[in-house]
């Protein structure tokens, strides 16, 4: 019984196998160090601008306590400052923004997406964008000196029939044959209906995209089936687009809340948590912070700095949510046929 | 619109199956003459109803209500005409299309009456040739606009919009670059903050920007500083936009480069950027239609001036946005003017910039 021994295999073991991936280049590995680091550096900012702004906020924070958080008076002379009013007011903004906004920004991609005729569709694609791309303090300006004027009738009507609903209420009679218009100026109500030109094509671009990406197989599959374009919406391409459609409307409620330029051209502001939307006065963070910015001591500084990460830290999480569930809708959600 | 046929249709149709088999296909995206008069006529019978009524009977005003009553009045009576001679699922079908057609108009609508309003009101202002030559270097407010202009305000925003291009480009493209080129573990969060700053508040530069260079660093406040907080909301706009524009370069000029023996970064460096170069243009200039319009970084960060300034980095500069914001609270009517005629400009260069953009991403593999 005598086994072979190690001598009288083939000699190929011994040897170094080559080395079938010699790694990278130097230069590729600069390469890639490099667009690692900028690619990190916008996690870095991102996280910069909240450490910066969070530790200017807290002298203001440990001076006020949880009062700041509560109080609904901002008045530097008398020590007195707190941010509910303004946060309320900032979310009664964005709420007439997006339901301004929600309705037509998904009709408006809708109509891109499906019934459009074709030869239209890129014009409308390019009217969306440059809505986005209008600064906001044009749209201010505009909501200003031209749509004031036409949306007080319509807040006048709303608190006419609907003022019993706490939100359509005005102080003052609605009835009156010579009708208080200054009552009905420079509302929430009118801030919000600007600032939902700025919602609008964030809020539709992303839908539009989303029912883009909706499976050309399912949508064939629908029509073969004898759907109708409506059809064809409801049963496939707004169950597709669920994702794209709230991730849309976080991002355009986002936009909203931070928006300032539009609201420190039209609002008068106002103290004090109230929410007749449709009366004159009121005040939002952004527009609380550029409105005092210009004159304010070191103190009031801080408490605006302040003002300034508690917005920060709502829009990011707003946006990240929104983010979050945009890439969700947009990755293997499809079924491929 | 779709024409229809009923379930009745097909019944009839199999009876004679033999004649009815259409020689040409139909156009199912064109109206025919029933749909047009149905709809025409609905429109009129419902404009005829509503004027009747909405003054005398309902005793209601205000053209806004009109058109509300109008659209309801039309709705009854498309939905009621249609009915006679269609399907359920037809008249949701025309219902819905109409809804649509109206809310595309209202978003039309209201974009075309924000640029008409603005370059009619500014009309006044911009007219005068010393608008664009002159600043309002001892102007009062209550000036005519026959004296004084915006030089200064156009000068101020050019140089401030080079510079945070200058600044935000690099950094936009590279992470552009790292998430769609070399990934790694950091790149879905990146992609997701990336995603999330694209809509940070403008003010929230600024204050950050103010923060850092002008608590900590001491610098005086001027264009430089309005530069950077633009900056800062540049980048995430142009890194996601270009990532668009480079993931949608084939993947076959890659691998042909790579195949050739080229390295990565040439790869990169040689192919794959000169391929997206418009995509890439595209993203940048809509970065800086959005940075040109910010209102609140130079509230914050830079102070209003009424003087010609070429130099970043002393002394304040002034900006269009920041011009039209304090000529407006000045409440004079012969400021305002000024102000719509600065939005005129503002609103100009944006859409100069816009249809730029469209003529770019026109050629080959448009970014969008």
């Amino acid at each position: 019984m005598s086994t072979s021994t190690p001598e009288t295999l083939e000699p190929r073991q011994s040897r170094v196998s080559r080395q079938l991936d010699p790694g990278f280049e130097r230069s590729d590995r600069i390469f890639h160090k490099a667009s690692t680091l900028i690619g990190l550096s916008t996690l870095v900012l991102t996280g910069a601008i909240g450490l910066f702004l969070g530790e200017q906020s807290i002298p203001t924070l440990s001076h006020y306590g949880l009062a700041f958080f509560t109080g609904t008076q901002w008045q530097p002379e008398i020590d007195k400052i707190g941010i509910a009013s303004v946060l309320v007011g900032t979310a009664e903004v964005a709420f007439v923004a997006v339901c301004v906004a929600f309705p037509l920004a998904i009709m408006f991609a809708l109509f891109i997406s499906d019934f459009a005729p074709r030869r239209i569709k890129s014009s409308l694609i390019s009217a969306i964008d440059l809505m986005a791309a209008v600064p906001s303090i044009i749209y201010g300006l505009w909501g200003f000196f031209l749509l004031q004027p036409k949306a007080m009738d319509l807040s006048r009507w709303l608190s006419q029939h609907f003022g019993w609903f706490f939100l359509f209420h005005v102080d003052t009679d609605p009835n009156a044959a010579v009708w208080q218009q200054s009552r009905y100026t420079s509302s929430v109500f009118i801030v919000g209906l600007a600032v939902s030109m700025m919602a609008i094509p964030l809020a539709c671009a992303v839908m539009r995209s989303v029912f883009d990406l909706t499976p050309l197989g399912e949508r064939e599959a629908a029509m073969a089936l004898g759907a109708t374009r409506w059809g064809v919406v409801r049963t496939v391409v707004l169950p597709f687009a669920k994702g794209g459609i709230i991730g849309g409307t976080m991002l355009a409620l986002g936009r909203a809340l931070g928006e300032t330029a539009a609201v420190l051209v039209i609002i008068s502001p106002a103290y004090g948590i109230n929410f007749h939307v449709l009366e004159a006065g009121g005040q939002t963070v952004s527009a609380l912070i550029a409105g005092n910015f210009g004159n304010a001591t070191k103190a009031q500084l801080s408490a605006l700095l302040t003002a300034g990460f508690v917005l920060f830290l709502i829009t990011l999480a707003v946006n990240y949510g929104a983010a979050i569930v945009i890439r969700r809708s947009r990755s293997g959600a499809a079924t491929e046929i | 619109m779709t024409t229809l046929h009923e379930p009745g249709d097909a019944v009839a149709a199999s009876d004679a199956p033999v004649a009815r088999v259409a020689r040409t296909p139909r156009k199912i995206r064109r109206l025919t003459p029933d749909d047009w008069t149905s709809l025409v006529g609905a429109l009129l019978a419902s404009f005829a109803l509503v004027t009747l009524i909405y003054e005398h009977l309902l005793n209601l005003s205000g053209v806004l209500g009109y058109l509300v009553c109008w659209y309801a009045a039309f709705v009854v009576v498309y939905a009621t005409v249609l009915r006679m001679a269609n399907s359920r699922k037809v008249v949701i079908e025309r219902l819905v299309t109409v809804t649509l057609y109206l809310a595309a108009s209202i978003v039309v609508g209201a974009l075309l009456s924000t640029v008409v309003y603005t370059f009619a009101q500014g009309f006044h202002a911009y007219v005068h040739l010393n608008f664009f030559t002159h600043d309002m270097t001892g102007v009062s407010p209550t000036a005519p606009l026959s004296q004084g202009g915006i030089l200064h305000a156009i000068v101020g925003t050019v140089i401030e919009v080079a510079i945070a291009v200058i600044a935000s480009v690099p950094l936009g493209i590279g992470t552009a670059v790292y998430l769609s080129e070399v990934g790694g573990r950091w790149s879905q969060s990146v992609r997701t903050v990336v995603e999330a700053m694209t809509a940070l508040p403008e003010i929230l530069a600024g204050l950050f920007v103010y923060v850092v260079l002008i608590v900590y660093v001491g610098m005086p406040k001027t264009g430089l500083a309005v530069s950077l907080a633009m900056a800062v909301t540049m980048v995430p706009i142009i890194a996601r936009a270009s990532e668009v524009a480079l993931r949608v370069v084939p993947n076959g000029l890659r691998e042909a480069s790579e195949a050739l023996g080229a390295t990565h970064w040439r790869t990169v460096y040689k192919v794959v950027l000169p391929s997206a170069r418009a995509g890439l243009a595209t993203a940048t200039i809509l970065a800086v239609a959005r940075g040109i319009g910010e209102t609140a970084v130079p509230l914050i960060t830079s102070g209003a001036s009424s003087f010609l300034n070429f130099n970043p980095v002393t002394n304040p500069m002034n900006s269009l946005p920041l011009y039209i914001y304090t000529s407006y609270t000045t409440h004079e009517p012969s400021a305002v003017t000024r102000a719509f005629g600065a939005a005129s400009v503002l609103l100009a260069m944006v859409v100069v910039l816009f249809v730029v953009t469209r003529f770019l991403s026109r050629d080959k593999g448009a970014p969008r």
